[in-house]
């Protein structure tokens, strides 16, 4: 059962979740393989009514404590560009598409959607060019994503606090 | 026409000490050895907790006890806190009986909140937060640029300022700012000791940061 993990973290993205359970979106995410897609919602206003069919589940939330179960079953995730939500995906080496909301403030988490995509990490579109980006994307090009280093910060700031050991 | 001239000078020296203390106070660095030092760290929506936790799981357990500042709307960093704690405390038992505390202040800002009206929330975020700094004392604070942070880190300079406390405030740029700061960064750029950022591209742009690689 392949499975698309959908999530705005603790945002509202309705944009975003309107266009990805659209019914022409759910037809081309089903005509790609995937049989079932979980919407994890945040606080959106827009809820799509859940539904089983035989071939095709979709489930919707708004928050869960932890996210690492569903994406850990996710074959692939679709989030929006906050950081903690994009780091999650890549550190359980799932192939990442991000979604940018056009509507935030400066649009701040381009910059990183952009800077992982140069690194060859992750897909990123807008909701209009999601559809088009979901038929043409090739996941087995995505590079593995090293994870950084705190260890590097508790380095530096215990030396220039001047805790002994 | 004599008391305005002595009320003009008597204001003009005030500013010029405070513009002292403000220069003194930023240049300070608190290099004393010492075995352990009190935290207080801010922690914003969503993502921001999620980065800041992590750096905290870094730190060893010299650094307590841990003051986490929150916003009032926020449940979810309260959890997250809570969950590391429990977490921390399971991994090693000589943290068990290690405290923290959660204190919580009004937002400055909302997401998509408009400018002008952030100026009245920011101003009274200041009035609750430095009363907040000063029962706390902290040795050190850590942040990651949610709004809250910013009347947090102006009160814990106004300690310093007043000759109440050096606070060491340490501003860690979170991952997603790769080319540009936010606009909390882009204040607290000169107001904090350490200023941490995570791309190559902003240490080149800002040659008086740390760039330490990325640290999430």
């Amino acid at each position: 059962m392949k499975c698309v993990f959908v999530t705005v973290g603790t945002t509202s993205f309705d944009d975003f979740i309107a266009c990805v359970s659209a019914p022409d979106s759910l037809q081309k995410i089903e005509s790609l393989g995937y049989n079932r897609l979980i919407l994890q919602i945040g606080r959106g206003t827009v809820v799509p009514e859940p539904f089983s069919t035989e071939s095709f589940t979709l489930d919707v939330y708004r928050y869960k404590d932890s996210l690492k179960e569903d994406i850990r079953k996710a074959d692939l995730v679709i989030s929006h560009a906050g950081a903690g939500s994009c780091l999650e995906a890549l550190e359980k080496g799932k192939p990442l598409v991000v979604v940018i909301n056009e509507k935030l403030m400066n649009n701040h988490q381009l910059e990183l959607a952009k800077q992982l995509h140069k690194e060859g990490h992750l897909f990123y579109c807008t909701c209009s060019t999601l559809p088009g980006l979901l038929q043409s994307m090739d996941l087995s090009t995505l590079k593995c994503y090293p994870p950084g280093q705190p260890e590097k910060f508790s380095a530096f700031l215990d030396k220039v606090v001047g805790l002994q050991k | 026409m004599m008391c305005v001239l002595i009320l003009a000078a008597a204001a003009g020296a005030v500013a010029a000490f405070l513009i002292l203390r403000i220069w003194v106070v930023l240049r300070s660095r608190d290099f004393t050895p010492r075995e352990s030092l009190s935290i207080l760290v801010v922690a914003g929506s969503g993502g921001h907790t999620t980065e800041i936790l992590r750096l905290l799981g870094s730190l060893s357990s010299a650094y307590s006890p841990r003051h986490y500042v929150i916003a009032d709307t926020d449940e979810m960093s309260a959890n997250k806190i809570n969950s590391f704690e429990l977490d921390r405390a399971d991994r090693d038992p000589s943290n068990m009986y290690t405290k923290y505390y959660i204190h919580r202040i009004p937002r400055s800002r909302e997401v998509r909140q408009s400018w002008p009206s952030t100026v009245f929330t920011t101003l009274h975020s200041m009035w609750l937060s430095f009363p907040l700094i000063h029962q706390v004392k902290p040795d050190l604070v850590l942040c990651n640029g949610p709004g809250t942070c910013v009347p947090i880190c102006v009160s814990a300079l106004l300690l310093g300022i007043l000759g109440i406390k050096k606070v060491i405030i340490v501003y860690v740029e979170s991952v997603c700012r790769v080319e540009t700061l936010s606009l909390s960064g882009k204040i607290l750029f000169h107001l904090s000791d350490y200023f941490i950022v995570q791309w190559p591209a902003l240490k080149e742009k800002y040659p008086k940061s740390v760039y330490l690689g990325r640290i999430v």
